[in-house]
């Protein structure tokens, strides 16, 4: 075998070691230089995997040798390596990122602690995204879970406390109603393997377990989502938390639970049996609620990375809402919007990090005349805003777009209206961040032009610069989730 | 499924939801720590128990058996174990920072004292 044989396996286990790495060398910039260096390979890594599913298709490794379905294997097909290529893309630009944002905001000492979690929180995500064995699945989704409590719990607020355990709580709660479903399907059918267990599910007659195990893994996965009206964890944690944390699980730690529940419909239970539970239904109001409640929430907050939370809410309603439409467009725009909002919202928490450091919080009152002091923050908080309300030319129309035609496929007119109102309260909430800070003279007169460090500021623009280019050129990402989603229903009963 | 089995899942059940109860109706967070501990363990009998075959041995082929139980749910919980001791571990250490921080651990006293500190 030769070496790219093994890339499966690699992309998680580069990230996990380097973890105990990190810790072993102490040194905050040994740690940094380690944990950046493995996220950088398990980017290359997560590109050649790409390449690979789209010239030989899936990709499946058995772990030491043994054969599926006795032994644990890696599966990745055109969904996963999407996820991966998001989620490894999302750290690489996060990390450095992350060197001057931390070093406000957590004890130095404890550095090299943070890098370490990091590591772990990427390493759980990328697993969850390349494992084809359920049981993996759960411990890789509480390995990342438990590493980003951790990360949370840095937030220099006391808050930031409350938080993780809140999230802690509800977190766990829904990792084992994951583990429920999983342990009932396994007695069904005798498997962990997902492939295995889905042949096997086709051959049972006792549809009662298997239905309930649809119910306790929808409903934990969306507690890991934050679909509304399950989503409390979310706000607080994603505005406590460092900013470097918010940017990074914000983009990716929800999005990985789409997968996983888009995963075990389509390619376990078979998208029959789930909708045939109303599973449709109850997603689609839901997400309509999430749209419509959840926006009208961001508006009135008075706390801009809180406003930025709940609009995260919102934007996980458009994703379900693509999920429950049981059609290949509908799916299709799930899964752009997941690419698309996580890189959206990963550029505005980073540009909000960097007007956090320098203005010192992310009150809407501490924002008041940003353009004056820091205007290129300002414009790209703007762009990533024009993103979140999907206006043409930026990635969030091109998954919005996508919606609407999922939505005019089935001819529900109703519900295509119901996306543009929403659309028009994420106008409202983006509305308050330029009134403030283009409208508002700043609270100190005297304050000077000063920009975030170079360090900060360089990748938070890159990133919004990217949602803008993918709104333009939209063959690499809609491509991609049209091809996946293909696959996924193709492959589904 | 015998009177043992259907035993079994009684009592799973019983800690499964008492212990999603004492996690949503207590304020103390160490007493919320203590209910969801109990409902994973429920989890971890729902997979042990099914795995007794009345009459079946340790996996050790012998000519004397020819029942088997699966040891594959144990290694699995000994894994769901290890997990949930970590989650037990962090949400305990969580608990004393807050502690330190606001000098209650009652859920209402936290938010009235952040209320009180705006």
């Amino acid at each position: 075998m030769t070496l790219s044989a093994h890339f499966p396996v690699l992309q998680v286990v580069v990230p996990l070691v380097s973890a105990p790495l990190a810790v072993l060398a102490r040194r905050a910039t040994a740690a940094y230089a380690i944990v950046m260096f493995a996220s950088w390979i398990a980017f290359g890594l997560a590109i050649a995997l790409t390449m690979q599913v789209r010239s030989e298709g899936v990709v499946s490794y058995p772990i030491g040798n043994w054969p599926p379905p006795w032994g644990i294997e890696y599966r990745i097909d055109a969904l996963s390596s999407f996820v991966l290529l998001l989620v490894s893309a999302v750290a690489a630009v996060v990390l450095p990122y992350c060197r001057r944002s931390i070093e406000h905001e957590v004890p130095r000492e404890q550095h090299y602690l943070f890098y370490s979690m990091f590591a772990l929180c990427l390493a759980g995500l990328l697993g969850i995204a390349a494992t084809g064995d359920a049981f993996n699945a759960f411990v890789f989704i509480e390995i990342s879970a438990l590493a980003s409590y951790v990360l949370i719990a840095l937030g220099r607020d006391r808050k930031a406390l409350v938080a993780s355990y809140q999230y802690l709580i509800l977190g766990t709660i829904g990792a084992t109603f994951f583990v429920i479903g999983i342990g009932m399907l396994y007695l069904m059918t005798g498997t962990l393997n997902l492939a295995d267990m889905s042949e096997r599910l086709a051959a049972t007659s006792d549809l009662r377990p298997v239905l309930t195990a649809a119910a306790f893994i929808t409903v934990g996965m969306s507690l890991k989502l934050a679909l509304f009206p399950l989503h409390q964890w979310l706000p607080n944690a994603y505005t406590y938390a460092p900013s470097a944390v918010s940017a990074f699980i914000a983009a990716t730690g929800t999005k990985v639970s789409i997968y996983v529940l888009m995963r075990f419909y389509f390619s376990v239970f078979g998208a029959g049996l789930v909708f045939e539970l109303a599973v449709g239904e109850v997603l689609l109001v839901l997400s309509l609620a999430a749209m419509f409640i959840a926006s009208a929430i961001a508006v009135v907050q008075s706390d801009f990375k809180k406003l930025l939370a709940y609009s995260s809410v919102a934007q996980v309603g458009y994703i379900t809402l693509g999920l429950s439409l049981e059609s290949v467009s509908g799916l299709t725009a799930s899964i752009v919007h997941l690419v698309n909002h996580g890189m959206t919202k990963a550029g505005l928490f980073m540009l909000v990090g960097g007007a956090v450091l320098v203005t010192g919080g992310s009150g809407m009152d501490r924002l008041a005349g940003l353009r004056r002091t820091m205007p290129l923050t300002s414009f790209g908080i703007v762009l990533g805003g024009l993103g979140l309300i999907g206006i043409p030319g930026t990635a969030g129309f091109i998954s919005k777009w996508q919606l609407v035609l999922a939505a005019m496929e089935r001819q529900e007119w109703w519900l295509v209206f119901a996306i543009v109102a929403s659309s028009l309260l994420a106008v409202a909430y983006v509305w308050r961040f330029v009134e403030v800070a283009y409208f508002r003279e700043p609270s100190n007169p005297a304050d000077r032009r000063r920009e975030a460090p170079a360090t900060m500021l360089v990748p938070a623009v890159m990133v919004i610069a990217a949602s803008i280019y993918f709104g333009l050129d939209s063959s690499l990402t809609l491509g991609g989730a049209a091809t996946a989603a293909d696959f996924l229903l193709g492959t589904s009963r | 499924m015998n009177q043992f089995g259907a035993l079994s899942y009684a009592i799973t059940v019983f800690l499964m939801v008492a212990g999603l109860y004492i996690v949503i109706a207590r304020n103390n967070l160490i007493k919320t720590l203590v209910g969801l501990s109990i409902f994973q363990t429920a989890v971890y009998l729902l997979y042990i128990a099914p795995a007794k075959l009345p009459g079946g041995t340790a996996p050790v082929i012998s000519a004397e058996f020819d029942a088997y139980s699966s040891p594959l749910p144990h290694v699995l919980i000994l894994t769901a174990i290890v997990v949930g001791v970590a989650t037990m571990a962090l949400g305990l250490a969580i608990v004393v920072r807050i502690y330190e921080a606001y000098g209650t651990i009652e859920e209402d006293e936290i938010l009235n004292r952040d209320r009180e500190a705006r």
